[in-house]
């Protein structure tokens, strides 16, 4: 086989770093395009909300419904999430002597980070699965289209309520979760393991501040903006009948989780920037 | 063409073309008048874009290129808040009725009242739906059940019963009797031909692809083929006409009746 002259060989490697790079742009843009289209939905929705006719009761039903479906299964991953992780630490400290710090630690990574993220993914998969379930059937079965010949907006009227219902509901049921896996840990630190229990709560006190509560609950509401956008905007594009319906459900929430776990990591960046900006002395741990 | 019949237009389409793809129309170049007070019937072979084409008067689809007139109002230009309110107007009948599957039969047709009607006091807005029920036909016993506990035939009835519940100038109906028996079509049909003669002034569109319905309850009707409208006029312009591919769907659905 002939040798490839230089030319023809930097030529063979240009058109194929323009190749990949074309291909690289085409699903950026497609990716541009699809969070661009995710965010109009979103704000256009939450703006509706404040437009007549008003839509409380379908804002309380939906906030009911969000609650109710999650508050059992959250409560109970808080417990065990708050003995597993309270036990790791206290496996890794009692190296270094430092079995004090197990309450405190626990309660930041907790309040801060798994608190929301995990309250996040749990209802993002119940409730969010469901709203895209919903939303979905109505599109498939013409329902919206009903809506809106009678002249409801069907935006306004399904879609604005839910994504502030989870706007709302998000932070509360953080709480419960940060509440009750600090509850886990007080059970295993204070109950199995023996701390002393003077200790934990004093040690824990020092240290949470409640900017670091604020911190999970102000995620946990971003979260839900999130996975509630992202769910009813797959529900309400449904198309392709029952099938459809499925496919829409499941991409939802798988979408809706990996936005939830990714953006939690630049939304901590973001939030210890602006602690940085305005309190530069740094009052929090 | 309209003027045929002595009556004004209620809806006029002029030049209307819509493509989903950049490529292909749907609709390439509909011309119509469908006259006011009178019941209007759009046939033509599946998919040949006859429920596009009651979106775009229905507003739910925006036109490629064209002019969608109802009631004297130019609707393609209308923005979101216009058209939601402008649709009061409107009644329309879904081929599978539609019905809101989280709600019982008479809380469907309260919707729409409760909706458009905040004057009205619960019981009077139920007061309102109890009778559109009854006029379309449903039996009281069932006025509770949710439309997973009814049949096609009843759920068609609270589907009328809810397109009538604000009193509509336009009323349409998208293939009514498709997939329906020779009994329950008749009794559809008388039912279009009844809640048209119930308001004075009611202009009903009705599509289907089903010529002897057409003959029976049309008082005009438009033929759909390729995306433009083969021939329109009363039936016996269809019975008079030398167009082949009327005479082929006229012989078949005279052959049917
Ligand atoms: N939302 C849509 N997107 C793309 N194509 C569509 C859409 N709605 C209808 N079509 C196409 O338009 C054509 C006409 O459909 P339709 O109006 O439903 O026919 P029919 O006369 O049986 O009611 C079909 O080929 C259909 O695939
Ligand atoms: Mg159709």
């Amino acid at each position: 086989m002939k040798a490839m002259t230089y030319g023809e060989l930097r030529g063979k490697v240009n058109h194929a770093i323009d190749g990949a790079a074309v291909f690289a742009w085409k699903r950026l843009e497609g990716v541009i395009l699809a969070t661009g289209e995710v965010m109009t939905f979103a704000i256009y929705s939450v703006r509706a909300f404040f437009a007549r006719p008003r839509r409380f009761d379908e804002l309380l039903n939906h906030m009911e419904f969000i609650g109710n479906k999650s508050v059992f299964i959250i409560a109970l991953s808080g417990l065990f999430t708050g003995a597993a992780l309270s036990y790791q630490i206290y496996l890794g400290f009692k190296l270094v002597n430092a079995t004090s710090l197990v309450g405190p630690t626990v309660a930041l990574g907790i309040t801060r980070e798994l608190g929301p993220v995990l309250t996040g993914l749990i209802v993002a998969a119940r409730a969010g699965g469901a709203m895209a379930a919903r939303l979905g059937t109505m599109r498939v079965s013409e329902q919206i289209d009903a809506l809106e010949v009678m002249g409801v907006e069907p935006r306004q009227y399904l879609v604005s309520p839910r994504i502030v219902a989870s706007v709302l509901t998000m932070p509360l049921l953080t709480g419960i979760f940060d509440f009750v896996a600090m509850f886990g840990s007080w059970l295993l630190c204070v109950q199995v393991l023996e701390m002393d229990e003077a200790a934990f709560f004093d040690r824990t006190q020092l240290w949470l501040q409640p900017s670091h509560i604020n911190e999970g609950l102000f995620k946990a509401a971003v979260f839900g903006l999130f996975f509630s956008a992202v769910c009813t905007h797959r529900g309400f594009t449904t198309k392709g009948g029952a099938a459809g319906v499925g496919n829409s459900t499941n991409r939802g929430v798988v979408l809706s989780m990996v936005l939830i776990i990714v953006s939690d990591f630049f939304l901590t960046s973001l939030i210890n920037f602006f602690y940085a900006v305005t309190d530069p002395t740094g009052g929090r741990g | 063409m309209a003027a045929a019949l002595g009556s004004e237009a209620a809806v006029e389409i002029k030049d209307l073309k819509k493509s989903f793809d950049g490529k292909d129309y749907v609709l390439n170049g509909i011309d119509l008048e469908i006259p006011k007070g009178r019941i209007t019937v759009i046939i033509g072979f599946s998919g040949t874009g006859k429920s596009v084409l009651l979106k775009h008067i229905l507003g739910l689809l925006k036109p490629t290129s064209g002019e969608i007139r109802v009631l004297g109002r130019e609707i393609g230009g209308m923005g979101v808040e216009e058209l939601t309110r402008f649709r009061q107007q409107y009644g329309m009948l879904f081929q599978y009725a539609a019905l809101f599957d989280d709600m019982s039969a008479v809380d469907n047709v309260v919707f729409p009242i409760r909706e458009h009607r905040r004057d009205l006091t619960k019981e009077q807005m139920r007061g309102i739906a109890r009778e559109k029920l009854k006029q379309s036909g449903l039996d009281e016993k069932h006025f509770d059940k949710l439309p997973a506990e009814l049949s096609g035939g009843m759920r068609k009835r609270v589907g009328l019963a809810r397109a009538l519940a604000l009193d509509p100038d336009l009323m349409i109906y998208d293939e009514p009797t498709t997939g329906l028996d020779p009994v329950l079509t008749e009794m559809v049909d008388n039912l279009i031909v009844s809640t048209h003669n119930l308001k004075q002034g009611t202009t009903s569109v009705v599509v289907s692809h089903d010529l002897y319905a057409a003959f029976r309850i049309g008082h005009y009707i438009a033929m759909l083929n390729n995306g433009k409208v083969l021939l329109a006029g009363t039936p016996q312009d269809f019975l008079d006409s030398e167009i082949e591919l009327v005479r082929k769907f006229v012989a078949k659905g005279v052959h049917k009746a």
